[in-house]
């Protein structure tokens, strides 16, 4: 418990002490807000949607929260070369609290980042129509933080260097971004792209957020929250099983 | 101390390390001297249960690294060739984390921290982060962590590579310090020879992965009729440049500095 403890505190406090790491990486969802949700906005209304901003802001929350946590799992590769990870290696301790000790870390470093971008949001003009229901909204946001981080750590366990790193990003995590319905609606969309969406856990936690933040949830927000638990423990269990076999 | 009998590692087809055996004892300092790729760090790796072996028998202080891995982790201390230090946590930080995870008890925690780091002179420096470190504070502050929880054996993978001789003599004289006050066992691994001559009681010669000689420097020199370990060193394992692969490590190390935040 200590060691799972420790190694949580290591990512917070890295975290708080790399101030220019936060903000460059709020200037993304940034954009996203501001050219997207008043540049489509328009239309959006026009089309019978509604608010754009409404729909967009609890997509981008979840952007924040994808690559910050994706990333933080990958930096596994580098810590495991030349940092403190590796020290941890050949502490008496088990495998599986490091790795879930890091991957605790890294989610609530995530979380902590689409906290501020829901804050960013608050500010362009975004309303959540029920603040008793942001407590579960903070689950939604958590519980993403932990798939993907976990994500993050079983992806880095296979990889012996950095190189496989853009590839990761352009083939894996924008996908996941991009064919979310993070931006548009999934109601209507040609069919193979309405499975695809289907298949991207990042689907569920964007539409579980959106239930408890907008009140508008396709799937519900009970098999949101299953979906994304079950996918989350086994990339838990496939992460500590490739962490297991990695050999310094 | 340590005890290895009929040691192999193989990747694939590669033998790394083939069929080696040897034993240090209780309070010595025993060097692992080899050229590139010879089997050192593969050595080092299996002693510290980093790595399995493919075959043969090893006790440190008395544990198989294979049915008691967390015994023998507690047994020894370790500092890697390259830097395992967190650059974003400050020094006492990087031994506070150390402390919790060899479960040194609340009440002692703080107290042998200050001490050590006292030892190596860091003390000023604990609150400071470890990225505005020098090289040679590094070093110290990775040996510092490595002592403190009062390993019975350290291991030191090159430790005075890229250090000055003015910090390399100051390490070797703490570490002969502890080693004569504790009877602590060191067993290390370097490319300087005449550090292997000054400081290693036994020194054992690897190359392709075989143990090809091993006795004290001045029986290494007679058995080769040679003058120095250098000589000695060369005679044994001949002039030839050794070709190594570039790894997914020796990549990442070109990258290092660029990638740091």
């Amino acid at each position: 418990m200590n060691t799972i403890y420790i190694l949580w505190l290591r990512q917070v406090k890295k975290y708080f002490r790399s101030r220019s790491r936060i903000v460059g990486s709020l200037g993304q969802p940034i954009l996203f807000l501001v050219a997207f949700g008043f540049g489509f906005g328009s239309i959006y209304q026009k089309a019978g949607g509604g608010s754009y901003i409404q729909f967009l802001a609890p997509g981008v929350i979840l952007m924040g929260v994808l690559f910050t946590a994706v990333f933080s799992g990958i930096e596994l590769i580098w810590d495991r070369q030349f940092g403190f990870l590796k020290e941890t290696m050949v502490a008496p301790v088990t495998r599986f609290e490091i790795m879930l000790g890091r991957t605790v870390g890294g989610a609530t470093v995530a979380t902590l980042q689409g906290l501020i971008v829901f804050v960013l949001t608050l500010i362009i003009g975004f309303r959540p129509h029920n603040l008793l229901l942001l407590p579960l909204a903070f689950v939604f946001v958590f519980l993403s933080a932990l798939l993907f981080t976990s994500l993050g750590t079983a992806i880095a366990s296979l990889l012996e260097d950095m190189q496989g790193f853009q590839l990761i990003m352009n083939f894996l995590v924008m996908p996941i971004f991009f064919l979310s319905g993070a931006l548009f609606p999934l109601k209507g969309v040609p069919q193979v792209m309405e499975i695809i969406a289907r298949a991207d856990p990042l689907t569920y936690g964007i539409d579980g957020l959106r239930g408890a933040l907008i009140s508008t949830s396709s799937f519900g927000m009970i098999n949101d929250f299953l979906v994304l638990a079950v996918v989350t423990i086994s990339l838990l269990a496939i992460g500590s099983y490739l962490f297991e076999k990695i050999q310094v | 101390m340590i005890n290895v009998v009929n040691l192999v590692k193989k990747f694939q087809d590669f033998v790394a390390v083939d069929n080696i055996s040897f034993d240090v004892k209780k309070g010595e300092i025993f060097a692992f001297l080899g050229p590139n790729g010879a089997g050192k760090s593969t050595t080092i790796k299996m002693l510290t249960t980093l790595l399995k072996p493919t075959s043969g028998e090893i006790t440190l202080n008395g544990n198989n690294p294979l049915k008691n891995k967390n015994g023998v982790r507690k047994s020894f201390g370790i500092v890697f060739q390259d830097p395992s230090l967190d650059d974003d946590l400050t020094a006492w930080e990087n031994m506070y984390f150390h402390a919790v995870l060899y479960k040194i008890p609340k009440d002692i925690r703080n107290s042998r921290i200050r001490e050590l780091l006292e030892f190596v002179e860091l003390l000023d420096r604990k609150d400071d982060l470890v990225k505005t470190f020098s090289g040679g504070m590094k070093r110290r502050l990775e040996i510092a962590r490595g002592l403190l929880h009062h390993p019975t054996i350290l291991f030191l993978d090159e430790p005075t590579l890229g250090l000055d001789p003015q910090t390399r003599n100051h390490m070797w004289s703490y570490l002969q310090n502890v080693n004569k006050k504790e009877q602590m066992t060191i067993f290390f691994t370097t490319h300087y020879m005449e550090e292997a001559e000054r400081i290693a009681q036994r020194i054992a010669i690897i190359d392709r992965g075989k143990i090809i000689a091993i006795g004290s420097s001045e029986e290494l020199k007679k058995q080769t009729k040679t003058n120095s370990l250098e000589e000695a060193f060369l005679s044994l394992t001949g002039k030839q440049i050794r070709e190594e692969e570039a790894t997914g490590i020796d990549r990442l190390r070109i990258h290092r500095k660029m990638f740091r935040r």
